[in-house]
């Protein structure tokens, strides 16, 4: 069951990278993680806003959309979604040290998300947008009021 | 500034600040570039422990300092990085290509 959510939209610029993980780590600060547990989600949405900025959208730019939902089970989905142009093949963008821009990108986003989450489900379609599912479950209790 | 140079002997040492993201990286490697190029060392030393976080842009940062530094034969340390950010850079098996200062990882 659903005990809270939340969903924003905010423009595809690198400035916004650490306002998006700050505002969703925040938010699953109500499950009461652990410092670990706040980094590894702060890491995997930093990664998934990056891919939307530097492979979505490139110099275009566009929106990305943010939700996240609390469970009772302890449990937080982050879903992260474009409108950009799409990955021709999720196999292969998932491989790590895979990257289509080369340079100073690492080709290790996916990989990030991979280790750092317990799930990540990627859906895209070309020239229509990308959408990352991301769940963890928390180790903690805790309890979300109101 | 988000990276504070020390040069000693043939030794430099970038002292890296603040958050290390795709936002940040390009005025941290092109000021730790600067550096290099003009000192021409034997050893580059990043520093992370003014580095509050960090996704794979560090390791990018790591992976082309190295790159840069194979031209010269300079070696590349890395230090103070705590284990959050050690967690990042494992991921690359960037203990093959920098030694770990401080071995902070396990910490």
């Amino acid at each position: 069951m659903v005990k809270n959510s939340f969903c924003m939209n905010f423009l595809s610029r690198s400035a916004n990278e650490g306002f998006s993980r700050a505002v969703v780590s925040a938010f699953a600060s109500q499950l009461d993680p652990t410092l670990e547990e706040i980094n590894d989600i702060k890491t995997a949405v930093s990664e998934a806003v990056t891919n939307c900025i530097v492979h979505a959208y490139g110099d275009d730019g566009g929106k990305i959309y943010i939700s996240a939902e609390l469970y009772e089970d302890n449990t937080i989905k982050i879903k992260i979604r474009d409108k950009g142009k799409g990955i021709e093949n999720v196999s292969q963008a998932m491989e790590p040290l895979f990257t289509t821009v080369g340079g100073e990108r690492a080709g290790l986003g996916f990989a990030v998300m991979m280790s750092f989450m317990d799930s990540v489900k990627v859906r895209s379609t070309i020239g229509k947008g990308t959408s990352i599912t991301m769940i963890k479950k928390l180790r903690h209790r805790f309890s979300v009021n109101g | 500034m988000a990276v504070k140079i020390n040069v000693t002997g043939e030794v430099v040492t970038a002292y890296l600040t603040g958050e290390l993201d795709h936002h940040t990286a390009k005025e941290m490697r092109e000021a730790v570039d600067n550096a290099v190029e003009l000192n021409m060392p034997s050893l580059l030393v990043l520093d992370f422990s003014g580095i509050s976080f960090m996704d794979s842009s560090g390791i990018g940062l790591v992976m082309g300092r190295y790159r840069n530094l194979q031209k010269t034969g300079a070696a590349l340390h890395i230090s103070g990085a705590s284990p959050t950010i050690y967690k990042v850079l494992k991921l690359a098996g960037i203990e093959k290509l920098a030694k770990l200062e401080g071995d902070k990882q396990n910490g």
